[in-house]
């Protein structure tokens, strides 16, 4: 391959487009470099660079010596800066600086001593020693930035990931714009050097080829290169004279034929690009350890008296320069900072030089003129033909001015790298390049603010959910608060209740007990037949106020504790069962007073109804539990309770019959309770559906509650449960 | 027989197709209403509620029920554009009027005299402003949208709308003068010693 391309005539490439206008280079390239002025404050931005800026590492009253690192770089894209002379930090603070804003930037403000000393350098005369990632890392510490004009860290171009093999290294020194001529003279007088630099460049990237690209008007430094390139294997070549071919992606498609994608990278198809006055640097940071410090910046402008290049210190106010190159007299005319093509016009003559300033330029008006006032667009296509990006300038001018920056942008404005070519063959003098920024501008702010709107909707978004969910919390608490509340009266309700019930029950038993007594005395004292029937049913009465006085003090003894709440339909039921089994014996029981045609069926009708209001209240319950029941509890519970009253409904309209009947009965006996009779027979008649259940307590035969002492102790809770259901 | 035939198969055809069709509706079920997606993404997000409503995305949903899409002065000219491209509907002008859409301003609280009662803080839709009870409050001017919902509240009066001033990252080139005019920045260097 390396004999093949040295044998072979090489290929020229061309891109598209592209200018010539005047050089001008001239009234600078023939004086040697010469040093730069000392001012008595040097200006340090800490935004020279394209990246993060700077963070300060001294403070005001702070002395430094020359070389002396005085910011440190603040993320991955950042470089550091250095003092550029020994002095005294005076002030941290915004200053104007060299930008086309005319805007203030925090910049280190150093009083200079005036002694120029040197801090402690560490030289590495001999590179190869050196593992790359060091040499990488000094590089990055010595704060090199692309030296072109962009400014871009050095170190992140070159550090290059494993698997990246790179063909072509290109050393840029085409220096394409008119009145430049910093790299023509570096070249001319330290041609040794700068291969030295390449060399670092090339240990560090090891291309397949290095060329480095010279415009053909600089035939001297042509010559200084390649007289020095002798023997190292780099290829010194000579491209037409052209602008803009010094345009990275012009560059790169004129030396090696490749096109860089857009938006693309050159590091994607294989070629890294670096100015010669960045090879420069390198040389000065690793062989010499000296930061970037300084630079070379052509003075050039027929307003200065003594144009040319001087090795100035970065941070030199231009005012200095200006003195230091001759501009003395008073005139009008234009202070440019950067070429006559892409340059932009600086406000503040106290603004600083920087690590990218290649160029200042003072003017009179004669020699750059006041520019034509802008002419309607005639279309006549000559923007297009020069444009080295191949765009559609029309096009993008059209929609730049209506506002229509996506349409633009669909045009591939990003594209546009403002060479000013299509701005300088416009016979209409529109500024076409300052429609292009302008759109770039609204571009980037649009982004800015559709940035700014995401991250604004997920704020309000999180807000809102945040304050649903304390919504929610707060309802939660107030729920628990209440559930809290209602478990605290709970144990005070359900056992009082329970108990209550219960001793209610005892009272009533122990009263039915009594009577039943006192209408057994009489039978016996009346002779009545019935007689032993009431003193057995009195027995059974007893044995059932005593089993629920038992109850009652089992259930005294569990305390609140008891509940539970499970079973409270199944002991419902159960108690209802009991009713109508009770009701049944109570049935009986009249049967047989009726037969005796005894006179105490007044005291069977008050017991009667005492069971009817206890029966009511179960009833109630019944119902109650029911409906507070859990869905899944009810389904199979419900059918029992059900039948259990439907039964306990038959059982009372028997009841009633079987009244009516001792009622006719007593009619026809001529009976003196007729009356009483009646009367119950009517109540049992309408409550009929209710009264069945009211029996319950009254029946309970001792041998049916003994075996279960549970359903009077399980029963509360249901009545419980029932209260928490209406309270609820 | 012929024509059995030719209904059988379209028949059969339609059943086909519109099992398909309703399998693919079923599938590929878009959830939520995709255009007040799109309306609310061309929104500002200042949920400064000067529309009429309670923040963007309701304003987006009443836009796309059919509400008129130049209520939002935030959003200015440019968002009432791209509505309308979005939508197809006319381009309106600006309901009520534009005060000064295009200068940015952030909530700033003259901190001395804040008295900490947090009602700025609850009325920030983007809980863009820090403090406590009885703490002095502070707005964060990165997520300030402008919106100036927090002035209002303020018992002490003490919060002001500043513009922001531009940086260096957020400068932007101007549009140029137009026909007629000259376009550089001349610079004057008569008074250079």
């Amino acid at each position: 391959m390396s004999l093949l391309s040295r044998l072979l005539p090489r290929r020229r490439f061309d891109f598209h487009g592209g200018i010539h206008p005047p050089e001008r280079k001239a009234l600078s390239n023939g004086t040697p470099i010469r040093p730069g002025p000392m001012p008595a404050q040097l200006i340090l931005p800490l935004t020279m660079h394209i990246g993060a800026p700077a963070r300060p590492l001294v403070q005001v009253g702070d002395r430094v010596l020359k070389g002396e690192k005085i910011a440190e770089a603040s993320g991955p894209v950042s470089v550091p800066v250095h003092a550029p002379s020994s002095g005294v930090i005076s002030a941290i603070e915004p200053r104007p600086i060299q930008h086309p804003s005319g805007l203030d930037a925090p910049c280190i403000v150093l009083d200079t001593d005036g002694e120029d000393r040197w801090t402690a350098l560490h030289p590495h005369p001999d590179f190869r020693a050196i593992p790359r990632p060091e040499l990488l890392a000094l590089i990055r510490e010595a704060g090199i930035a692309g030296l072109g004009g962009a400014g871009f860290p050095t170190a992140i171009k070159l550090n290059l990931r494993d698997n990246q093999r790179i063909e072509q290294l290109i050393l840029n020194a085409v220096e394409c714009e008119p009145y430049i001529t910093a790299d023509d003279r570096l070249m001319r007088e330290r041609a040794p050097a700068l291969i030295r630099g390449i060399e670092i460049l090339r240990y560090l990237v090891q291309p397949a080829e290095t060329i480095v690209a010279i415009e053909d008007n600089k035939p001297e430094a042509i010559a200084a290169m390649r007289a020095a390139a002798e023997g190292t294997g780099i290829r010194i070549m000579t491209v037409p004279t052209k602008y803009p071919s010094g345009g990275e992606k012009q560059l790169i498609r004129l030396v090696t034929g490749k096109e860089v994608r857009s938006g693309g990278i050159p590091a994607e198809i294989g070629v890294v690009c670096q100015n010669i006055g960045t090879a420069y640097a390198v040389e000065r940071a690793v062989v010499h350890g000296e930061p970037l410090i300084r630079r070379i910046t052509t003075l050039t402008g027929e307003a200065f008296t003594q144009p040319g290049n001087v090795e100035t210190l970065i941070g030199t106010p231009v005012q200095a320069l200006l003195e230091a190159g001759g501009v003395t007299q008073p005139h009008r005319g234009r202070l440019i900072m950067g070429g006559p093509m892409m340059g932009f016009s600086i406000d503040h003559p106290m603004s600083p030089v920087v690590k990218t300033s290649n160029c200042i330029i003072a003017a009179p008006l004669t020699e750059l003129p006041e520019p034509a006032p802008e002419q309607s667009c005639i279309r006549c296509g000559a923007c297009a033909d020069v444009c080295p990006a191949e765009l559609l300038p029309q096009q993008l001018y059209w929609y730049s001015k209506a506002g229509e920056f996506d349409r633009a942008r669909h045009y591939n404005l990003l594209d546009c790298i403002e060479c000013g070519a299509c701005s300088y063959v416009c016979p209409s003098n529109i500024p076409l390049v300052q429609y292009y920024r302008y759109a770039k501008a609204e571009l980037r702010k649009q982004a800015a603010e559709h940035q700014k709107a995401d991250r604004a909707r997920e704020r309000f978004e999180a807000r809102t959910a945040r304050i649903e969910k304390e919504k929610a919390e707060k309802e939660a608490r107030r729920q628990a608060r209440l559930a809290a509340n209602r478990v605290k009266q709970a144990p005070d309700a359900a056992a009082p209740p329970a108990q209550a019930d219960l001793k209610k029950a005892v009272n009533d038993a122990s009263a039915a007990y009594k009577t039943a007594v006192k209408a057994a005395k009489e039978a016996e004292a009346s002779g009545a037949d019935n007689a032993v029937a009431l003193r057995a049913e009195a027995e059974r009465l007893k044995a059932h106020a005593d089993a629920l006085k038992a109850n009652l003090r089992d259930a005294k003894a569990a305390g609140p504790a008891a509940p539970a709440h499970d079973d409270g339909l199944p002991a419902l039921k159960k108690a209802v069962a009991d009713a109508s089994a009770a009701y049944k014996a109570a049935v009986k029981a009249m049967k047989d007073v009726e037969a005796g045609g005894d006179g105490d069926i007044d005291a069977l009708r008050a017991d009667t109804e005492r069971l009817k209001a206890e029966a009511d209240r179960l009833k109630a319950a019944l119902r109650d539990a029911k409906a507070a029941a859990p869905a899944v509890v009810a389904a199979p519970v419900q059918e029992d309770p059900v039948a259990a009253l439907k039964k306990a409904v038959a059982d009372a309209s028997s009841a009633y019959k079987a009244a009516v009947k001792a009622a006719k009965e007593a009619e026809a006996s001529g009976d003196g309770d007729l009356d009483a009779l009646r009367a119950e027979a009517e109540r049992l008649k309408p409550t009929g559906s209710k009264p069945n259940c009211v029996t319950p307590r009254r029946r309970p035969r001792p041998h049916h509650h003994q075996p279960h002492r549970q359903p009077p102790r399980l029963r509360p809770p249901a009545m419980t449960r029932s209260k928490n259901a209406t309270s609820a | 027989m012929t024509i059995l035939i030719a209904v059988l198969a379209l028949l059969a055809l339609a059943v086909v197709f519109g099992a398909l069709l309703g399998f693919a509706s079923e599938k590929f079920r878009v959830e939520g209403d995709p255009i007040v997606d799109q309306i609310d993404a061309l929104l500002p997000q200042t949920q400064c509620g000067q529309c009429g409503h309670p923040g963007c995305r309701p304003y987006a949903e009443a836009i796309a029920e059919g509400e008129d899409h130049n209520r939002c002065p935030p959003g200015g000219e440019q968002t009432i554009q791209d509505l309308s491209d979005l939508l197809g509907r006319e381009v309106l002008p600006l309901d009520g009027e534009a005060d000064s859409a295009d200068v940015k301003k952030v909530a700033f609280i003259r901190e001395a005299e804040c008295i900490g009662c947090t009602k700025c803080i609850q009325a920030c839709p983007v809980d863009a402003i820090v403090g406590a009870a009885r703490q002095m409050h502070t707005v964060i001017a990165d997520e300030c949208t402008g919106c100036d919902l927090c002035v209002e509240p303020c018992p002490v009066d003490c919060i002001d709308m500043i513009e922001v001033p531009p940086t260096l990252t957020t400068w932007g080139w101007s549009r140029p003068d137009g026909v007629g005019k000259t376009p550089e920045r001349l610079i004057n260097v008569v008074n250079l010693r």
